[in-house]
């Protein structure tokens, strides 16, 4: 059984249709990216999943739980955790605050002090700046506390959205990097990009938005070889 | 300084600008003018005006503590919660009720600190309930409406509680039980002053580090701050924003609570538009301190609270202005003006909420 079920959603902004009917499937430990031109509706699309947008038609399985009509917050507990676009970190909170709010609904200390080491053991930057303001970081350290703080809550599904924003090529490697580890440890991963080249050599499956629907899906390699895709976002 | 040197700067200046300037200008001149003016005719005594300091700082307390819920609830909702002076006096009114069986027994006399924290916890009590039922009634079911709903709702809210305090108590002023405790006189060299000032202003810097250790150092409150920032990131975190908001009216609510219980001592009467005033002095004292920030309203308060009872005498007086003890409410809402023609954004207040 898939991980992850999307049947035929449609989402609207007022009587804005952003959705028209999106389908995709992402199996347990896979990573897949949902690649696409800027307004495609990929950001939509995660927040349909993560329940901070409603569906007008269409639902939404992890598992074989229907979380069609999820509120955003009972997803942790289901072990969804959305990264999402633009990084959000609390920017007045300090960083440590930041991954506190991370494990908001756990109160397994052992376990959490545990996860809370390995997060810091992937992102070293983090346990330097435990105190500081997150606000205060770079746009790199914050990317690496959006996922750090994500990982807190210990997921199994992590939904990102455009990790790769804004930050030099040499931080997106370490980004991507990063995710493959997290992936590693099991975790499925459904990865929302526009730099469609990175994302079409980390993942196994891909998915390509057009206008708000499903226009063309496939092995992430075979993709990447195909010449639309070429020409439309690798350049 | 270097900006005021480049031609550019000047030509982008707008009457709105100048405007400005010259409205800050004319306060200074004003309050530097009517200051030295009171100090060289030298009418007021220094008891007078630690007099004024202590009482100011008295009210101050009791205004911060109320401002605190404004600035709270607005940090997460960005509404005015314009009920809360209401709430306020429920508190203090309901208390009534205990603490004037204990007056008459003797109890409060006897055991005054048992006493004042059972009178508390029924204010405190009385403030949550009523500011949890505002919010489920008034503004959750608006919450997602973009519109003036939730203000009129509010403004619905704050008519609603008073006039049933009204109806279910009338109109009449109900004294409060004297304390000797309270009324004795303290003295440090040549100044006195009744016991209730310092015991109101401890009370209230007390209530409001608990309330700051809570909101810096626990779980919840660390959430409600994340929360204030941004709701839907808050969300995602798992963190249920409903129990956040729930959490919010709680801490004001028992502020709330803490503040009218002080008030009414200090002025030993309730009434059901006793509210009124305090609530909107808080309000300003929150916009004072910046809206939504916490140690703002705390320092908004008391600011508020001083100048207030300070500024008659030593803006006015010297002036040539007669009675200027009259013009206290008008002095508290001036300088509200006036604070935020120098600063905009209130004195603790971000110019811009900065987004990552
Ligand atoms: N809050 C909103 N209100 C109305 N329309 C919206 C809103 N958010 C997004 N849209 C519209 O929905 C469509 C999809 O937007 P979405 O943000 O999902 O795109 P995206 O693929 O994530 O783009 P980008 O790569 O720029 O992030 C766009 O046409 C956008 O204008
Ligand atoms: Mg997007």
């Amino acid at each position: 059984m898939a991980h992850i079920e999307v049947d035929d959603i449609h989402v609207y902004y007022g009587n804005i249709r952003a959705l028209q009917g999106i389908s995709f499937k992402v199996e347990k430990g896979a990573i897949v990216t949902l690649i696409g031109a800027n307004g495609a509706g990929k950001t939509t699309t995660l927040n349909a999943l993560s329940g901070i947008l409603g569906l007008r038609e269409g639902s939404i399985h992890i598992g074989d739980t229907n979380i069609s009509d999820f509120m955003p917050h009972q997803l942790i507990p289901k072990g969804i955790v959305h990264v999402p676009e633009g990084r959000r970190i609390f920017a007045r909170l300090s960083v440590d605050d930041n991954l506190a709010m991370g494990a908001f609904t756990r109160n397994d200390k052992a376990e959490l002090s545990k996860d809370r080491e390995y997060v810091l053991e992937m992102f070293p930057r983090l346990r330097e700046r435990l105190d500081q303001t997150a606000g205060t970081l770079s746009g790199g350290e914050q990317q690496m506390l959006a996922i750090g703080r994500a990982l807190m809550s210990k997921p199994d599904v992590l939904l990102l959205d455009e990790p790769s924003m804004g930050l030099a090529p040499v931080l997106v490697e370490q980004v991507f990097n990063s995710i493959i580890d997290i992936n590693k440890t099991g975790v499925t991963c459904m990865l929302v990009e526009q730099n469609a080249y990175m994302a079409l050599q980390i993942a196994s499956y891909g998915y390509v938005l057009e206008g708000g629907r499903i226009a063309l899906e496939g092995v992430a390699q075979e993709l990447a070889k195909n010449e639309e895709i070429k020409k439309a976002y690798l350049g | 300084m270097q900006k005021y040197f480049d031609i550019e700067f000047w030509r982008r200046v707008t009457y709105v600008d100048v405007t400005l300037w010259l409205m800050r200008a004319a306060v200074i001149i004003v309050v530097v003018w009517g200051t030295i003016g009171t100090l060289i005719d030298g009418r007021y005594s220094n008891e007078q005006w630690f007099d004024f300091v202590m009482f100011g700082l008295t009210m101050g307390g009791i205004y911060a503590l109320v401002a605190l819920g404004y600035t709270m609830v607005y940090g997460i909702l960005r509404l005015i919660n314009f009920a809360h002076g209401d709430i306020f006096m429920t508190g203090a009114f309901t208390a009534y009720f205990v603490a004037s069986p204990l007056g008459k027994s003797g109890f409060l006399e006897e055991n005054l600190l048992i006493s004042m924290i059972i009178i508390c916890l029924t204010a405190m009590v009385t403030c949550v309930i009523i500011a949890l039922t505002v919010e489920r009634i008034c503004y959750r079911p608006f919450r997602s409406v973009r519109s003036f709903a939730p203000l009129i709702c509010a403004i619905g809210a704050s008519f609603f509680i008073q006039h049933s305090f009204r109806g279910m108590y009338g109109s009449s002023v109900r004294a409060y039980p004297d304390v000797e405790f309270f009324d004795k006189l303290l003295s440090i060299g040549s100044f006195d002053f009744p016991m209730i000032q310092p015991v109101v202003i401890l009370a209230a810097l007390g209530s409001m580090t608990g309330l700051y250790l809570i909101v810096m150092k626990t779980r919840m409150g660390t959430a409600m701050r994340a929360t204030s920032e941004d709701r839907d990131t808050a969300s995602l975190m798992g963190i249920d924003v409903n129990r956040v908001i729930i959490f919010t009216f709680v801490l004001g609510g028992s502020m709330a609570g803490i503040g009218g219980v002080l008030y009414a001592f200090v002025f030993k009467q309730v009434y059901f538009f006793m509210g009124f005033f305090p609530g909107i002095k808080a309000f300003s004292a929150a916009v004072l301190g910046g809206i939504g920030n916490i140690p703002g309203a705390m320092l908004g308060g008391f600011f508020l609270g001083t100048v207030e009872s300070v500024g008659p005498a030593l803006f006015l007086d010297g002036l040539g202005i007669v009675a200027p003890y009259q013009l206290r409410d008008l002095i508290a809402f001036t300088m509200l003006v006036m604070v935020l023609i120098f600063r905009p954004q209130g004195l603790l207040g971000e110019r811009v909420s900065q987004r990552a």
